[in-house]
């Protein structure tokens, strides 16, 4: 009887250490996010999103240039890196089972894993050195190879989850396989594809390291390709390890507009996920 | 019109997935306007013979086939033939329902249209066909809905509806009722009948009361092998064979 | 049995798969997409080899042990940031691994089942917090807490340990560990649980059935079965750890020296890169910093390959136990 107790009391242990893990892990993110939140709000004001950086010491200033900055070369990724990688996980999926398809899917799982500070010393071989200047453009690139491994696997997944039925319904219809591809399979996984599209976008905007010597950084507006350009994360970085406090204050203030941009992202991720699963066109 | 007497011809047709021969030679012919059931225990090709009629069966990688198969006295596997055309020619329903997820009841019936560019709003295609798959009156109130709200045996209707609104000339069913509740199969059989006013239909059934009730030949596989193929009268009471008769009698299968 | 498609003529074979113009050119351009992934990856080993070999020719394979950096007066010895990034690593791993297990048996074995979504959302959470702002958390909330609490308890109990010895400074090694810690957890606890749901719920049952209790079914049969995916799990984490660049750069202090001290400020390899590429002084340190690139995508794409056959062979192994 006794045993049993000791039993019964070596189980509440250990569950109660798994539920001690639970809280050791919310704890860094419940502070965190707390404190983004908390030290960041302060700062935030129309300015704060429309005007450029401030010198030192002085009141006011933005960091909309850096707004901007993010949203451009993300955008600029996107246009490549989305087709390319929905693009790269069709293949995959509708044509990969022989060993150049194997050949493709171990080499998308590699550069899935490869560092991004890598990849940012790749776009500076490709595009700094040759134009000898830091420029939007590389910082894209950059981006771009890093968005695509993921959204290929995430793509391939979504479209082998597609009945091999309805390919076949439709092409028994008399409609060619690039169209049953396109509009019959691509468009039944599409839910999922948007997604993981959302995702991709989302952790670009998220991504410094890549972005320090390809994009480098902007004290002013850039809308042009072959520029040094400003970016959130980048900017965040350069506040949080100046000595000023006030530059302290400004990078909360970013990381959380940062969050902001990221956790809507997201959302929307999420909200594609649950409520599109399969209903009517 | 002067249709040819036979809608389909099929000259020693052999069959392979990879080295795998799956059917060793076969040899029929199929008369316009009329129910040619496919009968055999499970395995034994009945299916690749199918999907050899509308060359789905070339789409499987490593899957090939060689022999005579003559479409209106056309060949059909000619160079000049492109696969996709001839799908239209001839249709297929397939053993497991399978209407398409993200598109309503409609649109469903619609589709081939729509993804073949045929202009038109084809809500008149629509009526007519669901009509003819006699699921007009149980669908008419919720054209919109989604088709993945329907029972299996509507859903399958609304799959013969589908095939039906490219308007093809043969009609290939696998199994199409082994998914249904003995209603639904009821409801699918009627149809068949009525379809074949209008349409050549080969059906693939292990149900042999099935292939008795709605066919006008019937022909017996036998791993890999066309044993025998004939008026389904004559197969089911005075077959040449022995494996078709011991089959047809339960002996085996 | 007869090879039919030996016996035909290719001729043949060949026009009965014939496919219409479209899907011919759909094929073909799907194939390219598929090439353009290899062609990408040739590309990032072609240019990181490129910028690299200057380096390379002058300093040879040896400068990865050679403990001087100094890239003004030409000294290019990279093992402080190799040390720095395989101590970073172990702390993070050695943190996040039993936090990882117990939160993946949280949330398939042992928590209730209402909490379950609830914790799994914040993992995601976790996930989805961008580098950068780990490392400003880092900078302004882990480095003062070190400092100031963990960092003076750790050396009065365990100070006889040459691990946690020398001034409290907050910044260093140590730093670096915990958050790494803290960004490895999802990693490492979404391909545990997908680890323990390879383990056949027959395993479970089977002891359960024997009046075991819930955790004993865990400790005889599901840990037992799924060790080689946990260990999977762990060198995926590593995997990230080891590359991971913001967060770390921004705590670790920066400081090219190699010390036994956890609470010794150090550097890492991706954290020199980042601070040293654009202000690199010469085609010579530019070389060492992408041939310290090299490496570390080298050492990445073998772990995760280690650990991807890890996970895949637990995924094997209870395919064949279910049969
Ligand atoms: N996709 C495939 N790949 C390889 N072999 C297959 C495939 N489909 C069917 N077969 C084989 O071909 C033979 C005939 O199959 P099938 O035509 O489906 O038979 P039935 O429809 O009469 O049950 C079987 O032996 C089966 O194992
Ligand atoms: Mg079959």
């Amino acid at each position: 009887m006794s045993a049993l107790r000791r039993r019964n009391a070596v189980n509440a242990f250990w569950t109660a250490a798994c539920g001690a893990a639970v809280l050791l892990a919310l704890l860094p993110l419940a502070s965190l996010l707390w404190l983004v939140i908390s030290r960041g709000v302060g700062g935030l004001s129309l300015d704060f999103f429309t005007h450029l950086p401030a010198p030192v010491g002085e009141a006011g200033g933005g960091v909309g240039n850096a707004i901007a900055g993010t949203l451009y070369m993300v955008g600029l990724a996107s246009l490549v890196a989305l087709p390319a990688g929905v693009g790269a996980g069709v293949y995959l999926a509708e044509r990969g089972d022989g060993r150049f398809g194997s050949a493709v899917r171990f080499t998308t799982e590699v550069l899935a894993g490869v560092p991004s500070i890598v990849v940012g010393i790749v776009a500076y071989g490709l595009l700094v050195v040759p134009m000898k200047r830091f420029s939007a453009l590389a910082g894209a690139v950059a981006l771009a190879i890093l968005m695509v491994p993921p959204l290929a696997r995430s793509t391939e997944e979504f479209v082998r989850l597609v009945p091999g039925t309805l390919r076949e319904a439709s092409l028994a219809l008399g409609v060619p396989a690039w169209k049953t591809g396109l509009r019959v399979v691509l468009r039944t996984a599409l839910p999922g594809i948007l997604t993981a599209a959302l995702l991709a976008v989302a952790r670009a905007a998220g991504e410094t390291a890549p972005l320090l010597f390809t994009a480098l950084n902007n004290q002013y507006w850039n809308a042009r390709p072959d520029q040094p350009t400003a970016s959130l994360t980048v900017q965040i970085f350069n506040y949080a390890v100046s000595p000023y406090s006030d530059w302290h204050d400004k990078a909360w203030s970013a990381a959380l507009v940062l969050l902001l941009l990221v956790g809507l992202l997201n959302l929307a991720a999420r909200l594609l996920a649950r409520g599109r699963g399969g209903r009517t066109a | 019109m002067d249709a040819p007497a036979n809608k389909i011809s099929v000259q020693g047709l052999k069959a392979w997935f990879g080295k795998n021969e799956v059917i060793h030679g076969a040899s029929l012919d199929i008369p316009d306007r009329s129910v040619l059931a496919i009968i055999g225990p499970s395995g034994c090709g009945k299916s690749t013979f199918l999907r050899c009629l509308n060359r789905m069966h070339e789409l499987t990688p490593g899957a090939g086939s060689s022999g005579k198969m003559l479409l209106d006295d056309r060949d059909l596997y000619a160079a000049s033939v492109d696969p996709v055309e001839l799908r239209r020619r001839v249709g297929m329903v397939f053993q497991r329902p399978n209407p398409f997820p993200t598109m309503s009841i409609a649109r469903n019936v619609s589709a081939g249209l729509r993804l073949n560019r045929v202009p038109g709003d084809h809500a008149e295609v629509v009526e007519r066909c669901l009509r003819q798959a006699a699921l007009w009156d149980e669908v008419k109130d919720r054209l919109d809905a989604p088709a993945t709200g329907l029972s299996g045996g509507q859903q399958q209707r609304l799959c013969i509806a589908r095939a039906l609104a490219v308007e093809p000339e043969v009609l290939l069913m696998d199994e199409p009722a082994s998914a249904l509740d003995p209603i639904a199969t009821a409801k699918v059989e009627d149809l068949i009948h009525e379809l074949k006013q209008r349409y050549t239909i080969v059906i693939v059934t292990h149900n042999m009361q099935q292939a008795a009730r709605v066919s006008d030949r019937t022909a017996f596989f036998y791993l890999g092998e066309l044993v025998e193929s004939g008026p389904t009268e004559k197969i089911f009471t005075n077959p040449s064979e022995q494996r078709t008769e011991d089959y047809v009698t339960g002996k085996f299968g | 049995m007869p090879l039919p498609a030996d016996i035909l003529p290719a001729a043949a074979v060949s026009a009965r798969r014939g496919g219409n113009r479209g899907d011919r050119l759909y094929h073909a351009a799907l194939q390219l997409l598929g090439g353009a992934v290899l062609a990408v990856a040739g590309l990032v080993l072609l240019e990181l080899a490129d910028v690299a070999a200057p380096a390379a020719r002058r300093l040879g394979l040896g400068f990865l042990w050679r403990n001087d950096w100094d890239p003004v007066s030409g000294a290019f010895g990279a093992l402080p940031f190799v040390y720095g990034t395989l101590v970073t690593s172990a702390v993070a791993i050695a943190l996040a691994l039993p936090v990882s297990v117990g939160l993946a048996l949280f949330l398939s074995e042992m928590g209730p089942r209402r909490l379950r979504p609830v914790v799994s959302f914040a993992i995601e959470v976790l996930a989805a917090i961008p580098s950068v702002v780990y490392g400003l958390w880092g900078l302004f909330v882990l480095v003062p807490v070190l400092r100031d609490w963990v960092q003076p308890a750790l050396a009065r109990a365990l100070g006889f340990l040459p691990l946690f010895q020398g001034p409290p400074i907050g910044l260093g090694y140590l730093a670096a560990g915990v958050i790494l810690a803290v960004m490895i957890l999802p990693t490492v606890t979404s391909v545990t649980i997908e680890v323990l749901r390879t383990v056949p719920a027959s395993l479970r049952e089977a002891s359960l059935a024997l009046g075991a209790t819930r955790w004993e079914a865990i400790r005889m049969a599901v840990l037992p079965f799924g060790r080689a995916g946990i260990v999977g799990a762990a060198l995926l984490g590593l995997g990230r750890a080891l590359g991971e660049t913001m967060a770390v750069t921004m705590v670790i202090g920066n400081s090219p020296e190699i010390h036994a001290s956890l609470f010794a400020p150090g550097y890492s390899l991706p954290a020199v890169i980042a601070n040293e590429f654009a202000e690199a002084t010469g085609e010579v340190h530019l070389g060492a910093l992408a041939a310290l690139g090299l490496v570390l995508f080298g050492i990445t794409v073998l772990l995760n390959g280690a650990a991807r056959l890890l996970v895949a062979a637990v995924a094997r192994g209870s395919a064949r136990s279910a049969r």
